[in-house]
């Protein structure tokens, strides 16, 4: 191999920036490798983009096969069957709920909201979870005492209450709602499990070591508790979507929020006009939704599952 | 340590006035009040209600209202329920509240070790369809929507095989003649069902000296102890079938809510044991040569047991809160329904009593997770 000896030629610079981006992206790509190696990780995120995908066909069908007399999700009727709640048919896929509007139109348009509420709620409760539980942990003290006193009052709060309160003060869209649930749940019982984990690990020999070599508070946070932390996280990443979504469906069983369409809203219809225990006979009522909502929910967990074994090197299959 | 109880002790107080005030403020921020319900009834006139609102208190600004509700509750005076109206708040909850606490704390312990029994055994063996198997169907039930399942389950086992009764807390017909009322029936057995658990208690305690072949059935042999005395005092007596009936009802909701929260219990314990085995002392507890599950039980799971405990602890803390979707399919005629009604028809006294007696679990639900972490783990410690 031929190659110049002087040293001008070998090396060029280039700017900061660019360098990073190269390592981020390289370890973005290792990442993702590790991602993929197990089945369950990629499962969940096929079922995610499913349904992402349904969520975003929805305005495209509406705006242009679908008539929106019949297929909107809300005011929807269709004239030309006699009898609803009407099973599947090559018009309607899903057949039709007891008022008459296409379940399968109804489904795609609340994944939008159900996803907006899911995610919202589960990144922002495990964000401020995880944040305050290691800080907490890591400070201990009168930082410590102050969250924790403030999660005990946020877990004893009545939660309906505050629902009803919010929703006479302000319009509660799915947006505010998953805000608020994903804050009250943050602040609460989280914090305290997450605490629980991080106290572990501060009593952990590293940690000192991290210290005695010279580690600021911030770097053995950042680098040391947080990503310990996050197989946790993850798992309660779970957990919160799942409560997320069924606090919205109790909620509009008892008709407390104000939203146009969602799955609970689906179920709640199904159980008024008398159709929720049909078993066999009217299953297109009663399985779609409730099915979207585990399948959203496992879908969470699974890809939480993966990342476990993406930062925390010790729990990889080797 | 007895420094540190203290101290939380004291912050409890405090915290829990704190919450007192936030919850009466913001019930009474919720628009109208307790004599709306009346609002479309013609033989009530607004004059009418205007007296009834009167009478109970309500015209006057709401720091008067807080204040003598405080002064009431120091004095130990709960108040009267708005809604049912001449009852104290006090019967109303001394009656529903057992009945809620018995059915959830049940299925909580139950669910609590099921789920802890079957994570250790998913983190220990990983791999296989047993994995995936018991992942999947712990996700299912867990993400399934209750009010669905629940009805499935009555359907099931009561309609179809006629294993258990559709709902509801007794069988009418069977207590016709009964001596005494089914409230009485029920805290004698509550009180027999804690002996039983003392005694348990006591036994795992004591047997733990015993030598070696004898102690791995530690367990099993208090478990039995505990309910052998629980169930003495019912077999020989009359009114044994009566409490059976109640257990017997009790059944399905308890199968119900264990299938339901088994799974998160599980996947907690799951992946707090994954961390802990790979720690050092595991390795060094096999290199020594103990048995497979004696590294399992007394090294890994110990350490593994800090979030699932906390989470634990929480849970029985609110086995109030939870029942509403429950005991109404179930028709149990616990605290559940009536602590939603009464928040929602703004019946301040009752809804305030209930959430001091959740407030004051919980916070104490808190300080006993604290104190068993630094029992579980020495490393850890309080200043």
């Amino acid at each position: 191999m031929t190659e110049p000896t002087t040293a001008q030629a070998a090396i060029t610079i280039q700017p900061l920036w660019r360098v990073r981006l190269r390592l981020f992206w390289k370890s973005l790509k290792a990442n993702w490798a590790l991602f993929k190696e197990n089945p369950v990780g990629l499962v969940g995120l096929g079922i995610i983009l499913f349904f992402a995908l349904m969520g975003i066909l929805h305005p495209i069908l509406m705006n242009t096969v679908w008539d929106p007399t019949i297929y909107d999700p809300v005011t929807g009727y269709d004239f030309d069957i006699l009898m609803h709640p009407a099973p599947p048919s090559a018009k309607h896929l899903l057949g039709t709920d007891p008022l008459g509007r296409d379940v399968l139109s109804q489904l795609m348009y609340s994944t939008q909201t159900e996803f907006i509420l899911g995610v919202v709620a589960a990144l922002i409760t495990v964000t401020i979870a995880t944040a305050i539980g290691a800080v907490s942990a890591y400070y201990g003290g009168v930082v410590d005492t102050f969250f924790m006193r403030l999660a005990d009052l946020v877990i004893m709060l009545p939660f309906i209450s505050i629902l009803i309160v919010l929703s006479a003060l302000f319009n509660l869209s799915m947006f505010k709602l998953a805000l608020v649930i994903g804050v009250l749940s943050g602040f609460g019982g989280t914090t305290v499990i997450i605490k629980s984990q991080a106290l572990i690990i501060k009593v952990k020999p590293y940690i000192e070591a991290a210290r005695v070599a010279g580690g600021s508070d911030r770097h053995i946070i950042l680098v040391h508790f947080i990503p310990n932390l996050l197989p946790l996280s993850f798992l309660y990443m779970m957990f919160t979507v799942t409560g997320a979504i069924f606090s919205e469906a109790v909620l509009s069983f008892f008709g407390l929020i104000n939203i146009r369409m969602s799955w609970g809203i689906m179920i709640h219809t199904t159980q008024t006009a008398g159709y929720l225990l049909s078993g066999g006979k009217y299953w297109w009522l009663v399985v779609p939704a409730g099915l979207a909502i585990t399948l959203l929910c496992s879908a969470f967990y699974l890809v939480g599952r993966a990342l476990d074994e993406v930062v925390n090197p010790r729990l990889r299959q080797r | 340590m007895t420094r540190y109880v203290l101290r939380r002790l004291v912050q409890i107080i405090f915290t829990f006035f704190l919450f007192q005030t936030l919850t009466f403020f913001l019930l009474y921020a919720q628009p109208g009040d307790i004599t709306d319900q009346y609002l479309l009834n013609p033989k009530i006139p607004p004059e009418t209600r205007e007296k009834i609102r009167a009478e109970l208190g309500l015209d006057k600004p709401a720091y008067l209202q807080y204040v003598q509700y405080m002064k009431n509750f120091l004095t130990g005076n709960l108040g009267v329920s708005f809604s049912n109206y001449p009852r104290p708040v006090i019967d109303v909850i001394k009656e529903r509240i057992p009945r809620t606490l018995v059915l959830f704390f049940s299925a909580t312990i139950i669910s609590f070790y099921v789920g802890f029994a079957l994570g250790k055994l998913l983190a220990w063996k990983r791999g296989g369809v047993f994995e995936y198997g018991t992942t999947i169907f712990g996700v299912t039930m867990y993400t399934v929507f209750t009010p669905w399942f629940a009805l499935m389950m009555i359907w099931f086992f009561s309609y179809k095989l006629d294993l258990f009764p559709t709902g509801k807390f007794i069988t009418p017909s069977l207590w016709r003649n009964a001596p005494i009322d089914a409230n009485h029936v029920f805290y004698r057995m509550i009180i027999s069902g804690l002996i039983g658990g003392a005694v348990a208690l006591v036994a795992t305690l004591l047997l733990r000296r015993s030598p070696m072949p004898w102690r791995r059935f530690t367990g099993w042999a208090s478990l039995l102890a505990g309910v052998v005395v629980a169930l003495a005092p019912w077999v020989s007596s009359p009114l044994g079938r009566y409490a059976l009936d109640i257990l017997w009802h009790m059944a399905l909701p308890i199968l119900t809510l264990t299938l339901i929260s088994f799974a998160g219990t599980m996947l907690l314990t799951r992946n707090s044991l994954l961390e802990t085995m790979r720690e050092d002392y595991i390795l060094a507890a096999r290199a020594k040569g103990l048995p497979e599950k004696v590294v399992r039980d007394k090294h890994a799971a110990r350490t593994a047991l800090l979030p699932v405990v906390t989470s634990f602890v929480f849970s029985l803390a609110f086995a109030i809160d939870g029942g509403v979707i429950t005991e109404t399919i179930f028709s149990w005629p616990g605290m559940g329904l009536t602590l939603l009604t009464a928040v929602v028809q703004e019946d301040i006294p009752l809804a305030m009593g209930a959430f001091s007696f959740t407030g004051i679990l919980a916070l104490f639900a808190h300080l006993v997770a604290d104190i068993l972490y630094a029992y579980l783990d020495p490393r850890i410690r309080y200043t």
